[in-house]
């Protein structure tokens, strides 16, 4: 027999435009997969020349899902062209507006984009195997998924003004304070929020034991896994130190400086994908392989913070006694996640100063260089901006979750291929397997090709010859 | 009476319009009773369908791989629907027009870059030299402004799109809304 290659092309329910080769020897084993992200945009380089004031509006628009997780890495970069500290409360209103979002986002990519998988079956009829055929099949999930992801959109709506680009974070701070009646109607959601999470965390608990072999070979293996943490470890997605930790559950690194992250973090280009490989300097290319995200920060996190969330944290470390090693159970702790975000949104909104009207610092630019970092859904998001002294920008790079993730999405393309695929049968249900490993990490595709490309899916079958010998185009 | 047949199509952009689509909350519900969605970001069908009723367009016309969908999707729909400002001025996709695409690609992939510098060239489709509106490769039949418009004008444009009616947007939405 000859090699084989199989192209998986696009990559559906995924945010982006990326495409999957997967190379098979002679005997028809995989022996090579590749994830190649498709989009390319330029952000890093046509920036240039603009002012310092347009950036965190013009960078929002990196992405659709999580603008404000752009919107506050470039911002604080800002924060530090001025040199100024912020008020405290536009601090907390920061917060809770980046709060806000995880809870959308994630509820996104459990409930719209993976939950098909999970409750249909990896080998269900494409036809139905989208967030429809949930509200089929399962009308009260899809609209549990729907209402979780409202009520994130409509706190961001009340502080910013509109659902996705809000222009509200601003260099300094942000434009307007909260108001009470905003205050009050985002405080009247919480409670369903918090039981829609904590149903789903219930059905998801019972629901993975029929997915012990995909938690067996979903990306089940040892990496370093890295997120921002507060000063005392806890989860947090706004500030803090960068923690490092490994497959044992040790810390590597126990706090690194977000601003100094060109010193252990190294960027390489695969000349098959517009998105970049990051890897940690110290242990070099490719040893130096970590995960970012929901799986990461709950693995170096000590503690959430919240009563609820802190339970089931405790819960999701006893999966394994290492760190948890298998990309399936993203999903899990993107749920332990909205727990936390919908408990910390309601301690934040009690906060007596919270309505204050001292939410911004008015300043001119006093230092030519700025960094922010914060956590996005995806994972440590940074944004790095040097400035001439008109305050136009003169350079910038960015480093988005979804790079940090690059090397292990295609080791576990490979890993899921190597178990699933094999022989020269093609089901839907053995690719479909592939794609769903992808969606675990969630990548967000416009964002990671923000300088790079876009992503689209596509599983090629490869011969050792290169030959392409099939290729995944399903109906 | 079957259903619409419904795609929706995602070029360089951002996906903020499609997040607006799903913004349209519970009304979702109500939609999938009236649509087949065939073809989107959101479903698995790989390959464009034929006999598409209409298809909503979110981004620019911006690579080699843009220019070949695009065109295979107005071949195969009735009503061509740009959504958003990238697809109907290019938008923020078009802001790498003045530079070089080499300029842009060296950037990212050449000086932000700790190991083995070089510009992807296997597998990944090639920029073109510009960000482009979507109308100016393919004609289109109706244009929604917005970065993003609102759910409720994308619901609005759906609802008289579905109905057979031309939607009225002057007075709904505007550029940047």
């Amino acid at each position: 027999m000859e090699r084989r290659t199989i192209i998986i092309d696009p990559v559906t329910r995924i945010e982006g435009h990326s495409k999957i080769t997967l190379h098979l020897n002679e005997d028809g084993q995989v022996e090579d997969a590749r994830f190649h992200v498709t989009q390319f945009r330029g952000f890093e380089k046509f920036c240039e020349g603009r002012p310092y004031t347009e950036m965190p509006s013009l960078m929002a628009r990196i992405c659709g899902i999580c603008p404000v997780s752009h919107l506050i890495a470039s911002a604080k970069a800002c924060d530090e062209l001025l040199a100024v500290r912020i008020p405290p409360v536009a601090e907390q209103l920061r917060r809770i507006f980046g709060l806000a979002q995880v809870v959308q986002s994630h509820a996104l990519s459990l409930f719209h984009l993976s939950s098909p998988d999970l409750l249909l079956g990896m080998d269900a009829d494409p036809a139905k195997s989208n967030l429809f055929g949930v509200l089929e099949k399962h009308p009260q999930l899809a609209r549990d998924g729907i209402r979780l992801r409202q009520f994130g959109q409509q706190i961001i709506e009340r502080l910013g003004g509109k659902r996705i680009h809000p222009a509200w974070v601003v260099p300094g701070g942000v434009s307007e304070p909260l108001s009470q009646d905003n205050r009050d109607a985002i405080l009247k959601g919480i409670p369903e929020a918090l039981a829609i999470a904590e149903r789903t965390l219930e059905w998801f608990k019972y629901t993975i034991e029929g997915f012990r072999e995909e938690i067996k070979t979903f990306g089940n293996f040892p990496t370093l896994f890295m997120a921002i943490v507060k000063p005392d470890g806890g989860l947090t997605f706004y500030d803090g130190k960068v923690r490092i930790g490994d497959a044992s559950g040790k810390l590597v690194a126990p706090g690194l400086e977000p601003s100094r992250y060109f010193e252990y973090i190294g960027e390489k280009v695969e000349s098959w994908s517009y998105l970049k490989s990051t890897y940690y300097k110290p242990q070099g290319y490719p040893h130096g392989i970590y995960r970012v995200g929901p799986l990461a920060r709950l693995n170096v996190a000590d503690r959430c913070g919240t009563p609820k969330a802190d339970q089931e944290l405790a819960e999701f470390h006893e999966l394994q006694r290492t760190a948890v090693l298998s990309s399936f159970h993203y999903h899990h702790a993107r749920l332990v996640e909205i727990l936390y975000c919908v408990e910390r949104l309601e301690q934040l909104l009690t906060h007596a100063d919270i309505l204050s009207k001292h939410v911004r610092a008015e300043a001119r630019p006093n230092t030519l260089e700025g960094i922010g970092a914060c956590e996005a859904p995806r994972g440590t998001l940074f944004h790095h901006y040097k400035i001439d002294e008109q305050g136009l920008i003169r350079w910038a790079n960015l480093v988005i979750a979804t790079g940090h993730n690059n090397l292990a999405m295609n080791r576990s393309i490979l890993q899921v291929a190597k178990h699933f695929v094999h022989g020269n049968r093609l089901t839907h249900g053995m690719l479909n397997r592939v794609e769903a490993v992808i969606r675990t990490y969630d990548p967000c595709l416009s964002c990671s090709t923000h300088a790079l490309g876009e992503m689209a899916l596509q599983i090629q079958l490869l011969a050792p010859n290169g030959e392409v010998l099939d290729e995944a185009v399903r109906p | 009476m079957s259903k619409i047949r419904l795609a929706t199509v995602w070029l360089d952009g951002c996906s903020g319009c499609h997040m607006s689509f799903l913004d349209i909350d519970e009304r979702l519900i109500d939609l999938a009773e009236k649509v087949d969605l065939v073809y989107s970001p959101l479903v698995d069908a790989k390959e464009f369908p034929p006999d598409v009723d209409v298809t909503l367009v979110e981004g620019a016309v911006s690579s080699e791989e843009d220019l070949h969908k695009i065109k295979i999707v107005r071949e195969r729909t009735k009503t061509l629907v740009s959504l958003g400002d990238c697809a109907i001025t290019a938008n923020v996709p078009a802001m790498r027009n003045p530079f070089t695409t080499k300029s842009v690609y060296a950037r990212a992939y050449i000086e932000n870059v700790t190991l083995e510098p070089g510009v992807p060239d296997e597998v990944v489709p090639r920029l073109l030299p510009y960000a482009r509106p979507v109308h100016e490769f393919v004609p289109v039949d109706v244009f929604v402004p917005g970065c993003p418009p609102s759910a409720d004008t994308i619901f609005y444009a759906l609802t008289e799109l579905l109905e057979g009616r031309n939607p009225e947007l002057s007075s709904r939405t505007r550029f940047g809304a």
